[in-house]
């Protein structure tokens, strides 16, 4: 197999264990990523193709000398011919596919972790964290956060299907972890419509909780998540 | 208007005066009487549009509003001065090394190519200082509230910087223009000339530091006198995050750049001197470039951190906001950048040293997965973007596999694995070619790759360990063990290396000037990388104020104080970059009319040998 032929196949590979591969084990990827790590491996084998001479005429060589038509005949010819006519074909179809008005909504680049407005900057809990304390926050995380977040603050509760984007999942290291307490206070308490212009777009179901809840309280839910998930409250000392 | 037709008149005499003074240069004249009219008379004429009002002081003026507007006008301006400036600091640090190389090593290629590139600095410098007055001037016309209060906050640094600009400009004249004369005995005197011209530029790059970093992290007195409220203002909290961050920025893109020049040189080279002398100079320049970006992202760590100390929201905005995205933008160049100089070194084994490939292919091929993989987790975000039907079948915008690559603790470790990687291509290209002859080399050897491996696991075991402790203990410990740990491995092989190296016998001679243009192309890429990036993050840097000139301080209230999508900012870079690189190609091509007349047209008479240029080589 020549070097030009090992990177094609190297290359169908990646696309089919990130495409159908990862899926069966797990949820499929979006196709950006896919695009991503397609390039990745074409610069691999871009890379490692031109090191010598001997491999870039390996590597290049049979494709320069397939699309320039040299010595090829019979079904040889026939195929080159294909791909000249179907890769413009299929790159205007993809064009054509990308302009095309659809009735699906563009892809987003959301923002997850919007800047909190200055008053809820660094603002340190004032609620002693006593297990009496921490246990009265769960008891209130189980009575008004837990149909969505989950009664194992994983973002599965029972309610949370009805949701896109779904509950956060507080058990993930990558939510709740890299942030302080004054940023989940900001967010409990002012909810969805409470995030700032930065948010957009608002795509966020928490409700408002300063019209139900005492600010005390909402700081006792915080220490309960944290708790709750093993997580602890990010801290500059 | 009366003023404005002045101007005008005033323009039109220059320019008749010009052309009746060199009338072969006619056209020349007339182009440059259309470039003027363009630049000055034009913004002057029609865009005053806006009358100042009358009664209080006015607070902004405007250029082309709707065209170019003065917030676009003041970006470009800021960004070529900023990018002229690194390359002016940076060039001397590259010249200044390379010359005690040469004293050192007494090979006589080291200072050439010192003074090869000290000879551009003079340009260089004159127009890096013609951006910064025509910054000042639009800033002071456009933004006179701002400027007003930095003036009179900074004002005594502002003396400083004039101080430093005289004793800068002296120093360089002594060292470009006495560096003949100060050879064999007084050559002591000239490099301590070059010493003295890094430390003025080293301190002209840090008092300008002081009102950016200003800007973004105030520290306001309103007491004590105009010395001390200037001094609390410059010692801000970003401030030495900053200067660390640019100086080892300035190294980068002065060796890349140097990179670049060679490359090009060599795709245009016409003699076989000449390609050896310019593969030469772009393997120290990708060299001195590599061994700068080595310490440059835990700089960049350490400035971030700052920033998230000063104030959460700004760090916020940054690393989790609307302008995180940047960072993804940002590891995709410094992944090009660290395959790029990879390739280079890589290409350097396989053509240089003849008969390596079959040693080597193997070992690259394991360093180029192991950065491509590194590669895919840096670059993979923690939000994807994602169609909603995409987004439902993950069930939301975080993968939850993949999902956990996107936060610090996978990007500090495949960052740290990066960098040893590229190490280590180093040092497998200073080894190739060579046998060790000491009795001890074998053991050394074993010692290395002890070193290698150990620290390749720590650093990985930490990584994986930071998602399951507080994000201040990942920080504060398992962020910086990694990276003294990397620091270690670099610090303990290099002497390794050159100790074992000292005593070896050289079995394939390294041959020079056979690179194939791709190795070229390889040096302009990475110079084209390090631009991007400097303007990328310098993007980063200045927008993360959101609206404030001041943060916290003094509100911005022009009509300008919006944050530029994503797509608007990235032309703005591109467009940036271009620019640079234009004004750079133009600084060289300058450089060089000065050497061809001294020469006596020696490009004519190197095309008379006949040799093909570099470009029409083999693969």
């Amino acid at each position: 197999m020549t070097l030009a032929m090992k990177g094609a196949v190297l290359l169908v590979a990646v696309f089919l264990i990130v495409k159908f591969g990862l899926p069966l084990i797990t949820a499929p990827l979006p196709m950006s990523l896919i695009w991503l790590y397609l390039f990745l491996t074409t610069v691999g084998i871009v890379v490692y193709g031109t090191l010598s001479a001997e491999s870039t005429e390996a590597l290049l060589g049979p494709i320069f000398r397939f699309l320039g038509g040299e010595g090829l005949n019979g079904s040889a010819k026939l195929a080159r011919l294909a791909v000249l006519v179907l890769v413009p074909l299929l790159v205007g179809w993809q064009t054509y596919s990308e302009l095309v008005p659809s009735s699906q909504p563009p892809a987003e680049n959301r923002t997850i972790h919007p800047a909190p407005p200055g008053e809820f900057v660094g603002l340190a809990n004032p609620v002693p964290n006593t297990p009496e304390n921490v246990m009265m926050g769960k008891g209130l995380f189980s009575a008004f956060c837990s149909p969505c977040h989950g009664a194992k603050f994983n973002g599965n509760g029972p309610a949370s299907d009805g949701f896109n984007p779904p509950p956060a999942n507080f058990v993930d290291p990558g939510t709740i972890a890299q942030l302080q307490e004054s940023y989940l206070f900001w967010r409990i308490k002012k909810g969805g419509v409470g995030l700032n212009v930065e948010g957009h777009p608002w795509k966020s179901a928490m409700p408002r909780w300063e019209v139900e809840l005492p600010d005390e309280w909402i700081w006792k839910i915080i220490m309960a998540e944290y708790a709750g998930s093993g997580q602890k409250p990010r801290t500059w000392e | 208007m009366g003023p404005h037709t002045s101007h005008r008149r005033s323009d039109n005499r220059q320019a008749r005066q010009a052309g009746a003074v060199v009338p072969a240069t006619r056209v020349w004249a007339y182009a440059a009487l259309v470039f003027m009219l363009f630049t000055v008379a034009a913004p002057l004429g029609l865009a005053w549009g806006q009358e100042a009002p009358a009664g209080p002081a006015t607070e902004y003026r405007d250029i082309l509003p709707g065209v170019v507007g003065s917030r676009n006008l003041i970006w470009i301006i800021a960004q070529q001065h900023l990018l002229l400036a690194g390359f002016v600091l940076g060039v001397p640090i590259f010249a200044w090394v390379c010359e005690i190389v040469g004293v050192r090593t007494g090979d006589p290629r080291y200072d050439t190519l010192a003074k090869e590139f000290t000879k551009l600095l003079t340009s260089a410098y004159a127009t890096t200082a013609l951006f910064g007055g025509i910054l000042l001037f639009l800033l002071i016309g456009l933004y006179p509230k701002l400027m007003s209060y930095l003036t009179d906050v900074f004002f005594p640094s502002f003396l400083v910087y004039c101080v430093l600009f005289l004793l800068e400009t002296v120093t360089l004249y002594l060292y470009w223009y006495g560096w003949d004369s100060m050879q064999g005995a007084t050559k002591g005197f000239h490099l301590f000339l070059g010493f003295l011209l890094n430390v003025f530029a080293f301190f002209i790059m840090i008092v300008p530091n002081s009102w950016a970093t200003f800007q973004a992290s105030p520290v306001v007195i309103t007491e004590g006198s105009m010395w001390a409220r200037a001094w609390a203002a410059t010692w801000n909290p970003t401030w030495w995050p900053v200067n660390v961050h640019r100086l080892i920025a300035n190294v980068v893109l002065g060796g890349f750049i140097c990179g670049a020049y060679a490359g090009l040189k060599y795709l245009m080279a016409q003699s076989k001197e000449e390609r050896v002398h310019y593969d030469w100079m772009g393997y120290v320049g990708n060299f001195i470039g590599v061994f700068g970006m080595l310490p440059l992202p835990f700089a960049g760590y350490w400035l971030m951190r700052e920033v998230y100390q000063y104030n959460q929201q700004m760090g916020i905005t940054l690393m989790g906001g609307f302008l995180s995205w940047l960072f993804i933008l940002q590891a995709m160049l410094i992944g090009i950048l660290f395959l790029g100089a990879n390739y280079y070194f890589w290409l350097g084994i396989m053509y240089r040293i003849p008969g390596s490939e079959a040693k080597y292919r193997k070992p690259i091929l394991a360093m180029l997965v192991i950065l491509l993989i590194c590669l895919g987790v840096w670059m993979t975000p923690h939000s994807l973007v994602a169609s909603l039907e995409e987004a439902r079948k993950m069930g939301g915008t975080h993968h939850p596999m993949l999902g956990v690559l996107g936060v610090m603790s996978a990007k500090m470790t495949v960052v740290n694995v990066m960098i040893l990687v590229t190490f280590m291509s180093f040092v497998m290209y200073w080894r190739a070619g060579k046998q060790e002859t000491a009795t001890w080399a074998k053991a050394a050897k074993v010692g290395q790759g002890l070193i290698l491996g150990i620290a390749t696991v720590v650093i990985l075991v930490l990584g994986v360990w930071g998602y399951f402790v507080p994000a201040i203990t990942r920080i504060n410990y398992f962020s910086t063990t990694q990276v003294l740990v990397m620091l270690f491995v670099l610090l303990t092989i290099t002497p390794l290396t050159a100790l074992v190296l000292k005593s070896a016998k050289t079995t394939t001679e390294m041959v020079w000037g056979i690179m194939p243009p791709r190795a070229a192309y390889a040096l302009v890429l990475n110079a084209v990388m390090v631009i991007l990036l400097m303007t990328l993050m310098g993007y980063a840097r200045s927008s993360s104020r959101v609206h404030w000139h001041v943060y916290g301080v003094m509100q911005d209230t022009s009509p300008y104080a919006y944050s530029p999508a994503l797509g608007y900012a990235a032309a703005f870079m591109s467009l940036n970059t271009f620019l640079f690189c234009l004004m750079v190609a133009f600084i060289f091509w300058v450089a060089s009319l000065g050497g061809e007349k001294k020469g006596g047209a020696p490009g004519k008479a190197r095309v008379k040998e006949a040799v093909r240029p570099a470009v029409a080589g083999a693969r």
